[in-house]
């Protein structure tokens, strides 16, 4: 469902993706560990378009991506939920979550869509006129995986969902992560640092290093890994 | 409204004497003409701070856009009185011509002089704003001519507003009542549309917007255009009001209304639109109570004052919020 073949990507003269090569089928979890500054996010951001692929080719469904605009990219059914979760601050709940759907036009759709997140996280409905800066963390990540779901993504790519939450919360994230992949089928690509919780929720995994891909193979053959058990499991 | 305006009026007569009549006439002329010239810089503040907004830019070639739109409107009505059009149908056709023509500016204008900076360290583009605007001064300077041109008075006088003429003119009504329609449907632009969400997602997180799918090249044109076409029914309706105009009413202009979205916050809306009456009470006041030799000092003063004491503005967010 989506390739990346041979991606390479630059800030200025810094080459941060030194020829990335990742596929996903259609229905799997897959996650993309490694430190920080390995390249995880900047290979996100080459699949949304944000930071064009100066070489190689990215594939969805088929079909060449890597030189669409964002907008296009995001309308073809691909949604992110950014690192740091990038809430619009001044508009409330409802709109973060109509800016989800902003490329749909279905509005009954929408609606159904709107109640089902709802469903997913309770709390976002009481807090639905609120501003989205005046949410907590925790709130703050439920709306932006909600706001992704809005646009009933085909894949949906998750950035540090874990990152500045509580344990509590990110188990609870990680069970829907997993309960939207069961009841839509919608593909799933997470970066993670926290290597052993993404281990755990995934089909598959890839180990970035320094711009490449270093190891990749079935999570539950990764977690016994010498070496991933070392750099990133500390055991 | 007559009538009893006009009992009203009388009332007034009645209860005090001569002196306070007078005293309290001139200090509503001057609340009046206030609200005029304040709802003239408000449409023009707002282009700038709706830029300002979504690409972080000062557009200083705003003001010019705002004098194109006033040089439209005087070549369109001379033809049209030409044609033997007359009064409300010119200053109508007038604005329109205006609106256009100034938005096609606009929109051109960002294409060729920032559209190209936009990765750019942020002072390229603003050099490049000023150097746009002196272009378009000399261009209209060349094109047309030095002097100041008369305008036509298009905005008719009414019957009902005579008695009260000498404190608020049927001109200024106009004015303002023109402006207030406009900010209203601006209001509804950016708070209810698919367009204004896109915009407000612009303005507040651009990475975002774009991965929601809002094609932010063409949010950014929108917000040229619709700046534009503001500063260019300011243009039509106070070059009328006033009745001259020349190539280099745009400077002054423009740097009234930068002030004046910098005194409610730039890069808020409902700021632009309270720093822009802001600024026009403070110079109506100061120029009926103390010299209008001193217009030009007080707004500035105010534009210095309100930097050094509270440079968020009035109702603007502090940089720390936004991050």
């Amino acid at each position: 469902m989506l390739e990346l073949i041979d991606v390479e990507a630059h800030y200025g003269n810094i080459r941060a993706l030194k020829g990335v090569n990742i596929s996903l089928s259609e229905g799997e979890i897959v996650t993309l560990i490694g430190a920080n500054g390995a390249g995880k996010t900047t290979t996100l951001m080459a699949v949304s378009g944000i930071v064009p692929a100066s070489a190689g080719e990215i594939l969805f469904m088929g079909k060449p991506i890597h030189e669409l605009t964002p907008d296009r990219i995001a309308s073809l059914g691909i949604s992110q939920v950014p690192e740091g979760r990038h809430i619009f601050q001044r508009m409330s709940v409802m709109e973060n979550l109509h800016m989800g759907a902003f490329t749909r036009r279905d509005r009954k759709e929408i609606k159904r869509d709107l109640e089902y997140v709802f469903e997913l996280f309770p709390v976002l409905t009481e807090r639905r006129h609120q501003q989205g800066g005046t949410l907590s963390g925790g709130e703050q990540q439920m709306l932006a995986i909600s706001r992704a779901l809005m646009a009933r993504p085909k894949l949906l790519l998750l950035d540090e969902p874990s990152l500045g939450l509580a344990p509590k919360i990110v188990k609870q994230i990680f069970e829907i992560i997993r309960k939207i992949n069961r009841e839509h089928n919608t593909t799933v690509f997470i970066v993670e640092q926290n290597a052993n919780l993404a281990l755990q929720t995934a089909d598959r995994g890839y180990v970035m290093e320094n711009g490449s891909v270093v190891l990749s193979d079935e999570c539950s053959k990764l977690i016994s890994n010498d070496k991933v058990r070392e750099a990133y499991l500390g055991i | 409204m007559g009538k009893r305006g006009r009992n009203l009026h009388r009332d007034i007569i009645l209860k005090f004497n001569f002196d306070s009549v007078r005293f309290m006439e001139y200090f509503f002329e001057l609340l009046l003409g206030g609200l005029t010239r304040g709802s003239i810089y408000a449409l023009i503040a707002l282009g700038y701070t709706m830029v300002y907004g979504i690409i972080e830019l000062i557009n200083f070639a705003h003001g010019e856009i705002y004098m194109i739109g006033a040089f439209t409107a005087l070549i369109v009505a001379s033809l049209l009185t030409i044609y033997g059009f007359h009064g409300v149908s010119i200053l109508i056709l007038a604005s329109v011509a205006a609106v256009i023509y100034s938005s096609a500016y606009g929109f051109t204008i960002e294409k060729i002089a920032y559209k190209p900076l936009r990765r750019a360290p942020r002072l390229s583009p603003l050099i490049s704003a000023i150097g746009m605007s002196i272009f378009l001064q000399n261009y209209v300077r060349l094109a047309q001519t030095s002097d100041f041109l008369p305008f036509p008075s298009l905005i008719p006088e009414f019957g009902f507003m005579r008695d009260y003429e000498h404190i608020f003119s049927s001109a200024e009504l106009v004015i303002f009542i023109a402006a207030a329609l406009i900010m209203a449907m601006l209001t509804f632009l950016v708070k209810l549309t698919r367009m204004g969400m896109a915009m407000r997602a612009s303005a507040q997180d651009r990475k975002m917007a774009m991965l929601s799918g809002v094609d932010v090249d063409r949010v950014i044109s929108v917000t040229f255009i619709t700046g534009s076409a503001l500063a260019a029914v300011g243009g039509v309706l106070i070059a009328s009001h006033i009745g001259q105009i020349n190539f280099s009413i745009g400077f002054i202009a423009g740097i009234k209304a930068f002030t004046a979205a910098v005194l409610g916050g730039i890069g808020s809306i409902p700021g632009a639109v309270l720093g822009g009456f802001f600024l026009g009470w403070a110079e109506s006041f100061a120029t009926g109570y103390v010299s209008s030799d001193y217009e030009d000092v007080f707004a500035f003063a105010l534009l210095v004052l309100i930097l050094i004491f509270k440079p968020e503005g009035l109702i603007g967010r502090s940089k720390a919020n936004k991050v």
